[in-house]
């Protein structure tokens, strides 16, 4: 805005202003409806909902998901669609930093002095596309709740080798569908494709001791599986071991 | 020294001048009230000069147009009120260390009286307020409210996002199940991922390099004393500018020209 129009959207605001109510007690009437609104709906949802509390927190334990507050699902989202590891900074910090900075400047870069939606054609739509993509991913987050099982047939190499082999296979089954690995990693038909690789034929790609360094030590953002070694060296061994038979049929 | 102009109040508020022929002071307890709310004020006036300010704030005028999409700031600051009040009792029973965290918010759920409204009030009030502060943003965006000359506002605006979703992160953790240490692990590694910052921001949010007994303690000052701190200073030098700059006018509103100028028209 050069000098000229501010000096006429000042002039304009000056009428208008005179033109308007004080704000005590017409505006403070409105806010005074909305805030009891605001109650009611806190107080609505509180009893309607509780605050549940879950089990308690154990780092060795391996039945969780690691499920964030809604409102996050949008950035856990942006994770999956960019998966290629060397991008994932970009998508986790890069992109809502970027967000920021522009959301920051939005005052500075956008010096249109229109104030109509309707005459503002290109920052209503970025708004709106902006809207439209924060509320669709976190749809996405929202409906794809961590499956907690995962069906994969036993393969016929682990059935050959009997049925002590076959017990091992699916108890770590089971442990890696308590563990939420699942809202992180693809397994055949269960699970979240993204942000982890998929692991449907893991067995191929890495042999059992790498498999249990990337659980010891993984790259961010997988937790490290470091706790329940410790602690439950049974389960975690069964675990490796349900892992390294993930093969392509052949 | 030049006054400060400050608007009166308006007309049915102002007291209303007495009939003549009436004795002078007041008469009845409607008006032995008002006077002594009336030389309370005075009393304080006369110390600290605040009813200028006051009247400054309350009696300013709201442009011709202002409709309930103007209320969803102060929605938001009262859903930040509830969060405070329900954040201090929560506080009372709450315990920050690992080994006792869940079980003082079982306690609260189960013996403390009404705990477990508060403790729903608190959890559900985030998700109120969070849907509060995007609704107040998307309003101020499309109506062009960010324009000159109220810019700085809008990125004090854009801080006050920034911190109430800091809130949000760290909060979650204190409960401390199973969900919330699980998911907190998640975020704080994609932090850790970020360029240049991460892999710091990451370490001081964990107090180490590892999930221990002083993150949840550092999680818990940031969630109740650092974060909520700032949000209420900056809350109040947001609500300073609205009040010096006026609040907009919705956009498609045009001033018509006040009536002298108009008469001057017909006559030229
Ligand atoms: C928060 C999400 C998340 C969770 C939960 C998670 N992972 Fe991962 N995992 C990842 C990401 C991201 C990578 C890729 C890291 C990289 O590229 O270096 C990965 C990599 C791996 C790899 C190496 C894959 C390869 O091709 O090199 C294995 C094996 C693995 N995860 C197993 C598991 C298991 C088993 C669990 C559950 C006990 C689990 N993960 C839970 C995100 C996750
Ligand atoms: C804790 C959070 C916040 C509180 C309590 C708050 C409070 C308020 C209040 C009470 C107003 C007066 C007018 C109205 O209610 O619409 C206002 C105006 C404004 N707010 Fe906020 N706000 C918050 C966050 C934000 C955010 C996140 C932004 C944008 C990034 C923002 C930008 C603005 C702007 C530009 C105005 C001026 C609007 C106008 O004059 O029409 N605020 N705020």
């Amino acid at each position: 805005m050069n000098k000229q129009e501010k000096e006429r959207y000042l002039r304009e605001y000056g009428i208008l202003k005179a033109q308007g109510k004080p704000f005590f007690p017409y505006a403070v009437a409105k806010d005074g409806a909305m805030a009891i609104l605001v109650m009611v709906v806190i107080l609505a949802m509180a009893i309607i909902l509780g605050a549940e509390l879950g089990p308690k927190a154990d780092p060795t334990s391996t039945t969780y998901t690691p499920r964030p507050e809604w409102y996050f699902f949008f950035l856990f989202e942006l994770l999956k669609v960019i998966k290629p590891p060397e991008l994932v900074p970009f998508a986790t910090i890069g992109v809502p930093t970027v967000a920021m900075i522009l959301l920051f400047l939005l005052p500075f870069y956008d010096r249109n002095p229109e104030r109509r939606p309707e005459r503002r054609p290109i920052a209503t739509t970025a708004g709106i596309l902006t809207i439209a993509a924060m509320g669709y991913l976190t749809y996405l987050g929202a409906a794809a709740g961590p499956p907690t099982e995962i069906d994969i047939p036993v393969p016929a190499n682990v059935k050959a080798q009997g049925p002590a082999a076959v017990a091992d296979f699916e108890a770590g089954a089971q442990v890696v569908a308590q563990s939420g690995c699942a809202a992180c990693h693809k397994f055949g038909e269960n699970g979240n494709d993204g942000p982890g690789p998929e692991l449907t034929e893991i067995g191929q790609r890495l042999p059992a001791p790498a498999i249990e360094r990337t659980l010891l030590n993984p790259t961010a953002p997988m937790p490290s599986y470091a706790g329940v070694q410790q602690d439950s060296p049974e389960q975690f061994a069964q675990m490796v071991t349900f892992l390294s038979e993930l093969k392509a049929e052949e | 020294m030049p006054k400060l102009k400050v608007p009166s109040p308006p007309a049915p508020l102002q007291p209303k001048p007495k009939r003549p022929g009436k004795k002078t002071g007041p008469e009845g307890p409607v008006e032995h009230g008002h006077e002594a709310t009336a030389s309370t004020i005075g009393w304080i006036d006369e110390r600290t000069s605040l009813s200028g300010a006051g009247r400054w704030m309350m009696f300013r005028k709201v442009p011709k147009g202002t409709n309930w999409f103007y209320t969803l700031g102060s929605a938001t600051m009262f859903a930040f009120l509830s969060q405070a009040v329900t954040g201090v009792v929560l506080a009372m029973y709450y315990e920050p260390e690992p080994t006792r965290a869940y079980e003082s918010i079982r306690r609260i759920n189960n013996e403390v009286f009404l705990g477990e409204l508060v403790h729903a009030m608190h959890k559900w009030g985030s998700t109120v307020m969070v849907i509060l502060i995007f609704l107040h943003m998307g309003r101020t965006f499309f109506f062009g409210a960010y324009k000159y000359p109220r810019e700085l506002n809008w990125v004090i605006g854009v801080v006050l996002l920034i911190l109430t979703m800091t809130m949000s992160f760290t909060g979650y953790l204190l409960p401390f199940d199973q969900r919330s240490y699980w998911a907190s692990i998640v975020g704080v590694n994609i932090n850790g991922t970020g360029p240049l910052v991460g892999p710091y921001l990451s370490d001081f949010l964990r107090a180490g390099p590892y999930f221990g007994a002083t993150t949840l303690s550092r999680f818990y000052a940031i969630h109740m004393m650092a974060v909520p701190g700032a949000i209420a200073a900056l809350i109040g030098f947001h609500l300073y500018l609205v009040a010096k700059l006026g609040t907009t006018a919705p956009p498609w509103i045009r001033a018509e020209a006040p009536e002298a100028t108009r008469e001057e028209k017909v006559a030229a």
